[in-house]
């Protein structure tokens, strides 16, 4: 239940931003820059986690960070889930010539290493947040593709499916109401660990200085600067990484609870 | 076997065609390459004189066909900012890939197999707890991250390691250990998993019942019949270790195609980072299919499918 915590935690965070964060995430403070967090000796309360070089506080900029991690990983996923499973569906579903094209796109994303496709894709788009969401969506589709096409070739062979077709039913009526509600369960638990991995995806792409526009707080953005200022000021890369790592630490244990739960087989491995 | 092998080189063939026709047409994706290629205050004339120096005038087609005899005489084209072949530039940045790429690998390997054996013959005992402390840290610790904890603490704090460059052997340690690590994770949770299938088969417990010692159990029955999928699982790794070394190469100024990468986009000398796509992706089907075919060598039920 830690996992459910976490995730509850900092979607509040993210939503209720303005309410918790201290100072304004783009407030600089010349006079307040750079400065330790508050349990230093040189700390003070009023930077909780401290400054970084222009003197917006840390604790603030994570607060709101939240928001475009947490963004770009449920739309990312949610744009991921809706293409992958459509054409997944439809390639199993229809065999021939769309799986040949739907299989053949799904592999040749998945045949260069993501993260380079992702750092490309990048650059020829340019910084936006939507332009970010989409990349994520469909550079990640493949896994669902492949899932989904999986499961409908394996469900076409079912004698519900097959009494429905011999009432009379088309692709249609079966596709989304036979097909699309038994793969629900273990998509659910898929799409979770895919919010995760595109959070840690989106602050790596940040730390390249390829994500969002500079100016918007954003843990990729703060890891970025923070890289800099490594060796004299560590805490202004620390605290943005500590932030992933939570997030992801959070959803990835949901995830494993939700597949326990949805799936009490998995349970074996503990 | 040989129809394996034949159908297996085709789809890797297939599939490096597809990614010429992907990155070919990403950058003109936008509409005009040559403003993603030219500074923004350039004059009109030099744009036009560009777009002619690299065959931008001439119909699409005509470019990509162009473009794929190019490839297939091994020319992946100039780099804009250093004027010279992208070929040359990449093979000089090659080695110090390969060789953190290998580290990584060789550092999550020598951990893993050991660990998630451990865990694996004794479910809940304090191995297991620890293997699945480190698979979860695997999954939940960035890379990048890890990567700057290691500087702080090994390079800055204790001064024991260089926190930067390709000087010493030295050097390679911290940036191997923070590219292994998720790789770490996976091949701990794989192992142990696998284990933990392979203890519950019929001819464990035949062994088991002969009286069979548990450690020669563990390496003589259980290992062997783990290494088939970690085998395929490697060859995942492999591919994933190139991408994963950009962030990684960027922490410790690592000067390898990563960090090439980073500079490219950065001065945004398309035809390199093109170049450097092509290749990365050339490779990582490259070692696909080594692993398909050992994998078919090592598993004769795999060839009939």
């Amino acid at each position: 239940m830690l996992g459910l915590a976490l995730v509850t935690l900092i979607s509040a965070a993210a939503i209720f931003a303005p309410w918790i964060a201290p100072h304004d995430p783009s407030a600089a403070n010349f006079l307040a820059a750079r400065q330790p967090p508050a349990w230093n000796p040189d700390g003070s309360l009023t930077y909780l986690l401290g400054t970084d070089q222009l003197g917006q506080d840390l604790f603030s900029r994570i607060v709101y960070g939240a928001r475009v991690s947490l963004l770009v990983g449920f739309l990312g996923a949610l744009t991921a889930v809706s293409l992958g499973v459509t054409l997944g569906l439809l390639a199993g579903w229809f065999g021939g010539w769309t799986d040949r094209i739907i299989s053949s796109f799904a592999n040749l994303l998945l045949a260069v290493p993501y993260l380079v496709l992702v750092i490309v894709i990048a650059t020829v788009l340019g910084r936006s947040l939507v332009n970010v969401i989409l990349l994520f969506g469909v550079t990640s589709s493949p896994v669902f593709i492949r899932f989904a096409r999986g499961e409908a070739l394996r469900l076409k062979q079912l004698a519900f499916v097959e009494a429905a077709r011999g009432l009379g039913a088309g692709s249609r009526v079966i596709i989304p109401r036979h097909l699309l509600p038994n793969i629900v369960g273990p998509l659910a638990t898929l799409a979770t660990f895919e919010v995760s991995a595109m959070i840690f995806y989106e602050a790596g792409l940040g730390f390249l200085g390829l994500s969002v526009p500079p100016e918007v707080p954003s843990w990729g953005n703060m890891l970025s600067l923070g890289r800099r200022f490594l060796t004299t000021h560590p805490w202004m890369a620390v605290f943005p990484g500590l932030a992933i790592a939570i997030t992801t630490l959070g959803i990835n244990l949901l995830g494993d609870w939700l597949r326990d739960a949805i799936d009490p087989r998995s349970q074996e491995g503990g | 076997m040989l129809k394996y092998v034949a159908s297996k080189a085709f789809e890797s063939l297939a599939l490096m065609v597809g990614v010429l026709v992907l990155v070919f047409f990403l950058v003109r994706l936008t509409g005009d390459p040559v403003a993603l290629m030219v500074p923004k205050d350039a004059p009109d004339s030099q744009r036009e004189a560009f777009a002619i120096n690299m065959g931008l005038d001439r119909p699409v087609i005509e470019q990509f066909l162009l473009y794929v005899g190019d490839v297939v005489r091994g020319d992946l084209g100039d780099s804009l900012r250093q004027r010279r072949p992208a070929v040359d530039i990449i093979f000089e940045r090659l080695w110090p890939t390969v060789q953190l790429a290998l580290g990584a690998l060789a550092f999550a390997v020598v951990l893993a197999i050991p660990l998630g054996l451990a865990a694996g013959m004794e479910p809940n005992g304090t191995w297991d707890k620890i293997a699945r402390t480190v698979g979860l840290a695997g999954q939940t610790i960035p890379s990048y991250w890890l990567g700057m904890l290691l500087i702080v603490f090994f390079a800055v704090e204790l001064r024991w390691l260089p926190s930067f460059g390709r000087d010493t052997a030295a050097s390679l340690i911290l940036p191997a250990v923070s590219l292994g690590f998720s790789g770490l994770g996976q091949l701990v949770r794989l192992t142990r998993s696998t284990v933990l299938e392979v203890r519950r088969s019929d001819y464990l417990r035949t062994a088991r019942a002969k009286g069979v010692a548990t450690t020669h159990l563990a390496f003589r029955h259980v290992l062997p019949n783990v290494a088939i999928p970690l085998i395929s699982v490697l060859g995942i790794q492999f591919t994933y270790l190139l991408g994963g070394s950009v962030y990684i190469e960027s922490v410790f100024a690592w000067p390898g195609m990563g960090t090439l990468l980073e500079s490219a986009v950065r001065d945004t000398d398309f035809p390199l980072v093109q170049a450097i796509t092509v290749f990365i992706a050339f490779v990582a089907i490259s070692v696909h299919l080594l692993t398909d075919l050992l994998y078919g060598l090592l598993d004769p039920r795999l060839r009939i499918a």
